[in-house]
């Protein structure tokens, strides 16, 4: 059985953003950049699955910049087998990047593709419900358990009153949820391994998709800003603001 | 002219909240509104549905497949029925957040997730990196396919009109996915995302034990309790009590955060609330800077004190 994980590099999500000056985006030069948290659990689950017995090999993907070699690298030294970078300028919009990862699965022919939930800097929550589309696939979105057999995998998602399970017929797409499980500290052998696992380089043309976009940003701009009010001393003064001031309780 | 289709989110017998709010966001747009109730004997959504002021037509869809609102098989339905409209709206939920990005990419269309604005029919507001900016953007898209911030947008009224109701075929099911079960959470408090105050703890809770304190405060004034995601993952409550980024977005009359950080992650989800309190030991705690109202103490010695004091209040 043979799992393609995708991973994202996005600004890491203890950084404060600012816009650019000009409102045309988001300042990210000189920011650090990470593995978007949710993919470390997709590549964490992915390792599980390996070290289960009931996967053979982990093929990480990253669509963008050359520095996205790095999280590749990262995703390396978590205990995946192969890296693919598709190398593109272009900040790819969700439907763009999921065909492009559909190119790949065409290619790898894996049984089973984890993505994280959402990126952490669009927060689109969109790509690997969109790649299920495509290939016809089942989809196992917001995923907090994956319980991996032959034919299906049981999946037990996160949804607003609580919890849903499903079983999805093989090749299927799950998306990570932050409870699914809790991504390895990585020791310093494991990076150093990591350095002389494969890391293959293609174009977006290679794999015959066109990066054309359907959204254009007009604006970036950071929304108004709450100020702090005061402080109350104690339970009754809080009380007394909220009957009598503002008059919400 | 713009017809705008409308997903409803149901239990088949009844309308989501949410739903409404979709309205709205439609309306704002401007066009013909049509709404889709899919499911299984869902008559009592679709009827009511066409009672919802300014809805041009229900579309009422009943079969077996459409029973547990499975993403694989509505989105081929919605995908079929999409080709008559310039807009598919529907909650950004986790029921519209599974869905909509699986009918897009079957229309071969982007998506907008979780739009907070409409500017016109192709351009619209949404929040980026956990809400810590807002972009606008345009959608050259030929069929726009959008997800709704519910706490961006007023709820539509849910009584007054008197929409015909169509019945629509069922596309046929996909087959790749099957339910399994459901656990869902029971509480005779408001739901969180419609409740008019919310008190929400995090990890200075300490134990499933404190969060008892809150929900005593809770029941006294008739608010919705939530969590931050560390008070989630360190098992005091059930994971759909989240609030944040990657959890429920509230937007409630008052919001009160007792023993939680304020990580940006969590403000995401609360930050537009009218009137937010915030209880923590630390002053120099982040929350403290959007607070309207802030009490440092410890909540175990304020919790009760609170408790104490909404008990001498006299009825409202
Ligand atoms: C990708 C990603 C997504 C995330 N999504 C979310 C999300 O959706 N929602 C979310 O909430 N978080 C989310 N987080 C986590 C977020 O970054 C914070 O870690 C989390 O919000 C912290 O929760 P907390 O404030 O309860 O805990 P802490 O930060 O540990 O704060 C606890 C607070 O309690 C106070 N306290 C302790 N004891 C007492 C006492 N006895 N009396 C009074 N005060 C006390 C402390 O002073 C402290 O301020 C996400 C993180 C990542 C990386
Ligand atoms: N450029 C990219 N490269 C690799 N994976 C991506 C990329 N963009 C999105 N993904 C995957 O899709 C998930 C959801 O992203 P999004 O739909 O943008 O919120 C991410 O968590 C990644 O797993």
């Amino acid at each position: 059985m043979k799992i393609l994980v995708a991973v994202k590099r996005v600004v890491d999500y203890n950084v404060k953003v600012y816009p650019k000056a000009d409102g045309s985006g988001v300042e990210i030069a000189n920011v650090k950049m990470s593995m978007n948290p949710f993919d470390e659990i997709a590549v964490e689950e992915a390792v599980r699955q390996k070290e289960l017995g009931k996967a053979t090999e982990i093929v990480v993907a990253s669509i963008g910049v050359s520095q996205c070699q790095e999280v590749l690298r990262a995703a390396l030294a978590m205990g995946a087998d192969r890296a693919i970078l598709v190398e593109t300028d272009a900040a790819p919009e969700p439907l763009v990047v999921a065909k492009l990862l559909k190119a790949l699965v065409e290619r790898e022919q894996p049984n089973l593709v984890i993505l994280g939930k959402q990126a952490i800097d669009d927060d689109c929550n969109q790509t690997g419900q969109m790649l299920a589309a495509l290939l016809g696939w089942g989809q196992g979105a917001f995923a907090s358990k994956l319980t991996l057999g032959e034919q299906e995998i049981e999946v037990i998602r996160e949804i607003d009153g609580g919890l849903e399970t499903v079983a999805l017929k093989l090749p299927a797409v799950i998306t990570a949820d932050l409870r699914l499980n809790e991504p390895r500290y990585v020791k310093l052998p494991n990076i150093m391994k990591a350095k002389k696992k494969p890391l293959a380089t293609l174009n977006p043309g290679d794999l015959g998709v066109v990066l054309a976009t359907q959204l254009t940003t007009l604006k970036v701009a950071e929304p108004p800003k709450r100020e702090a009010g005061i402080k109350v001393a104690d339970a009754a003064e809080l009380v007394a603001k909220l009957r009598n001031d503002v008059k919400v309780i | 002219m713009t017809n705008l289709l409308v997903i409803a989110e149901h239990d088949h017998a009844t309308l989501k909240a949410a739903t409404l709010n979709t309205v709205t966001a439609a309306r704002n747009i401007g066009g013909e509104i049509h709404l889709l109730v899919a499911g299984n004997h869902c008559a009592g959504a679709a009827t009511a549905s066409a009672k919802i002021p300014g809805i041009a037509k229900v579309l009422q869809v009943d079969a077996d497949h459409y029973a547990r609102h499975l993403a694989e098989d509505l989105a081929v339905l919605i995908a079929g029925l999409a080709k008559d409209y310039s807009h598919v709206l529907a909650p950004a939920t986790t029921f519209g957040k599974n869905l909509m990005p699986r009918v897009a990419a079957l229309l071969d269309v982007t998506q907008l997730s979780d739009i907070v604005g409409v500017e016109n029919a192709d351009t619209f507001v949404r929040p980026i990196y956990a809400g810590s900016m807002l972009a606008t953007v345009r959608c050259s898209a030929p069929v726009t396919v959008i997800t709704v911030r519910g706490t961006a947008f007023a709820a539509a009224a849910s009584e007054g009109g008197a929409a015909p109701i169509e019945t629509v075929p069922a596309a046929p099911p996909l087959g790749v996915t099957r339910f399994v079960g459901q656990e869902l959470t029971t509480s005779e408090r408001p739901e969180l995302t419609a409740a008019r105050i919310v008190v929400s703890g995090g990890r200075g809770m300490g134990s499933g034990e404190g969060f008892k304190l809150l929900e005593d405060i809770a029941d006294k004034i008739g608010a919705a309790v939530g969590a931050s995601r560390a008070a989630v993952d360190a098992g005091f409550v059930p994971n759909d009590y989240q609030i944040g980024q990657t959890g429920k977005i509230v937007a409630p009359e008052l919001y009160i955060a007792v023993g939680i950080s304020g990580a940006i992650q969590h403000l995401a989800g609360m930050k537009d609330s009218k009137i937010i309190v915030a209880i923590n030991k630390d002053e120099e705690a982040p929350i403290f800077q959007i607070a309207d109202y802030g009490l440092v103490g410890d909540l175990f010695k304020v919790l009760p004190e609170l408790s104490a004091e909404l008990d001498k209040l006299p009825p409202a």
